[in-house]
């Protein structure tokens, strides 16, 4: 019996024998295109008729490369397992060479790592995470290095890098934060009305509104942003820069990495995140002022003067330290992550994850302590 | 059998925004040659690699691969040609967050359905073929700069492709890697007749495995040469092209001219 069908470019042709000798006439091409078709073929051929041997002929193939010598090797395989025999007819010399080759008798696949068990993992995990606090430590130690040299220097700071640091962190941010200052003082305002109008006391929602903005909210909203903006740029600049061997480069040119990228981020972002949460504190007053007149009958006069009889200078002044040590933590962090990227583009992008969840975290836990502070202070 | 054209460059014009970089060049390859693409730093090698690759586009004229306009074609003609070529970047390109073995596979499972054991043999033997054996295993920020290239080049061959196309494979390499590089690339050349389009400067290399070659220049914008290496390097009418493969510089001429009068 004898059967011809089309596999891509590839033919073949049956011949079988009473006693379950199947020979197979392939012609044309065998290579990646259609490798899988005539393993699938040819290996329900063997499963269907199970022949006692089976020969393929190769006298017709034009073309064959290692992906047609591997089907070869698996119809072997295949017929040994079935107790057959398997043989070749006609091979060209190059092909016979491809079988040989030490590559193909050792059919053995690598061996994939595993993923080490949970104890390993969690001691790997220790590890890691006390190497992470020495590394910490000695970043920390290495910026207050710079701070002292570049006082010392200051011709050393590069001025020209900080302002433009101080556009992209603060000028830049501007609109978007002054746009969730507004709309966030319009909230407060607004839910602070709703109970307050209970007691008649709709005058005090200006009280309520520059007091918790100007102490609490501005500062860590402004952080916030800042932090999703600017610090995760940070840890991606410097991230990218430290794959591809340019922090390597500044070392040997005998830059210090810190001093050369480090400070200026930082300085920039210390002086004009607390300008930034000013304009934060002016902008939420404005969204209470904005309920106050529309919804609670309040006029613009009575509710500025009640926003300046409760806001002290120590308030503000309160809210903008903070934000200071917010600017120095976010920069930091963002650095820190970007110095610590290693291998390729993945880590860039962890590292920059990792930036934004870092200094949101600390800007909380900062901030619980400076409540803490203040609460036994006064 | 006379040999089809299987890459053809006719009348093309390349540059970046404005600036020409390559203007009115046209050469064709030949199915199963090795074809080198020489020339000074800058001059434009990569940019031209970049057309025939359908990467740029260019701002005058055709590439044509294996029939097809490469620059000017639908999708699903472009994603035929694509799989006809295999590209070696000059700085490897290889997956960063991606093991050896994973980068080779990749093309391999994507345009295949061997089952896994099959694709990991096939891993396997592409890996040997480049020197790389016991490194399945390894990220890429894990290997040396030569075995990045090794390995890219592993996963550009992963497929077999009619056309190989590389920017400067030897860089980085050792001279005995080096000239491994080049055996495996005459041997895929003879086994499986594979086109090969190469940018390189080693002059080892290129008379080793060049059956022609055109060298570009940056001042005309065009080729001011074309043909066999062994012939060109002593007669070429551009002292240039002389100087280029006896590796002398430009103005050899004069320093020797001085050299011997000082000495005098
Ligand atoms: N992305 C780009 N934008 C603008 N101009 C470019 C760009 N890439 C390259 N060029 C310019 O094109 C010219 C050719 O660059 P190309 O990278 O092709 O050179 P090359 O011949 O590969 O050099 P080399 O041997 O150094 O790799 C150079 O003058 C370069 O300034
Ligand atoms: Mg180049």
């Amino acid at each position: 019996m004898k059967s011809i069908e089309d596999i891509q470019s590839c033919q073949y042709e049956i011949a079988e024998t009473e006693d379950g000798d199947i020979t197979i006439y392939v012609q044309g091409r065998m290579d990646s295109s259609n490798a899988s078709r005539i393993i699938e073929i040819f290996g329900s051929l063997i499963k269907d008729r199970q022949p006692l041997s089976m020969a393929v002929d190769l006298k017709k193939v034009t073309y064959i490369d290692d992906f047609g010598a591997l089907v070869l090797v698996e119809l072997k395989d295949m017929m040994t397992r079935a107790n057959g025999l398997f043989d070749l007819q006609n091979a060209r010399e190059e092909v016979l060479f491809m079988l040989d080759s030490e590559t193909l008798a050792d059919t053995t696949s690598f061996i994939k790592i595993r993923p080490p068990n949970m104890f390993i993992r969690f001691g790997d995990a220790i590890i890691q995470y006390a190497a992470d606090v020495k590394y910490l430590i000695s970043f920390v130690g290495s910026v207050c290095i710079a701070f002292v040299y570049s006082f010392l220097h200051p011709k050393s700071l590069r001025m020209e890098e900080t302002f433009l640091y101080m556009q992209k962190t603060g000028v830049d941010a501007l609109p978007v934060v002054a746009m969730i200052s507004f709309l966030l003082g319009l909230i407060v305002a607004f839910m602070s009305s709703v109970q307050l109008q209970l007691f008649g006391a709709n005058i005090y929602v200006a009280s309520l509104v520059s007091l918790a903005m100007s102490r609490e909210l501005g500062p860590i909203m402004t952080a916030i942003i800042v932090a999703g903006r600017s610090g995760s740029s940070f840890a991606a600049e410097i991230g990218t820069m430290k794959i591809s061997e340019e922090v390597d480069a500044l070392f040997t040119m005998g830059f210090d990495p810190t001093r050369y990228l480090v400070l200026p981020k930082i300085l920039a972002s210390v002086i004009v995140v607390p300008i930034l949460t000013l304009f934060s504190d002016v902008f939420a007053i404005f969204g209470g002022l904005v309920v106050g007149v529309f919804m609670l009958d309040l006029t613009a006069n009575a509710y500025i003067s009640e926003t300046i009889k409760t806001l002290t200078v120590f308030d503000v002044f309160w809210g903008v330290f903070k934000s200071a040590v917010f600017a120095l933590l976010i920069s930091w962090i963002g650095c820190l992550r970007g110095f610590q990227v290693k291998g390729g583009a993945a880590s860039v992008g962890h590292a920059t994850t990792s930036a934004v969840v870092s200094s949101i975290f600390l800007i909380i836990v900062s901030d619980a302590i400076f409540t803490v502070i203040i609460r036994y202070l006064r | 059998m006379k040999k089809r054209n299987i890459v053809q460059v006719k009348d093309l014009i390349a540059g970046y925004d404005g600036e020409i970089i390559l203007d009115h060049i046209s050469f064709d390859v030949l199915e199963g040659e090795i074809f080198i693409i020489l020339g000074g730093s800058g001059c434009g090698k990569s940019t031209l690699l970049k057309h025939l690759i359908g990467l740029m586009k260019p701002l005058s004229g055709q590439v044509i691969i294996d029939g097809n306009d490469i620059s000017n074609c639908d999708e699903i003609t472009f994603k035929n040609i694509l799989r006809k070529i295999g590209v070696l970047y000059q700085s490897s390109a290889l997956f960063g967050s991606m093991t050896l073995a994973e980068n080779v596979s990749l093309p391999i499972q994507e345009y295949t359905d061997l089952p896994k054991k099959l694709v990991d043999t096939l891993v396997k033997i592409k890996l040997n073929l480049v020197n790389l054996n016991g490194y399945e295993n390894h990220l890429p920020s894990e290997i040396s700069g030569g075995m990045k290239k090794r390995a890219g080049l592993a996963r550009a061959m992963a497929l077999n492709p009619k056309i190989l196309f590389f920017d400067e494979p030897s860089a980085g390499l050792d001279p005995v890697t080096s000239v491994e590089l080049d055996n495996l690339i005459l041997s895929l050349n003879k086994n499986l007749g594979t086109t090969m389009v190469i940018v390189t400067h080693e002059l080892p290399s290129i008379f080793n495995v060049a059956h022609r070659i055109i060298m570009l220049d940056r001042q005309t914008k065009g080729i001011i040469a074309e043909g066999d290496p062994n012939y060109l390097k002593d007669h070429s009418k551009n002292r240039f092209v002389r100087n280029f493969f006896n590796r002398q510089s430009q103005n050899y001429e004069r320093i020797s001219e001085s050299l011997k009068k000082n000495r005098n």
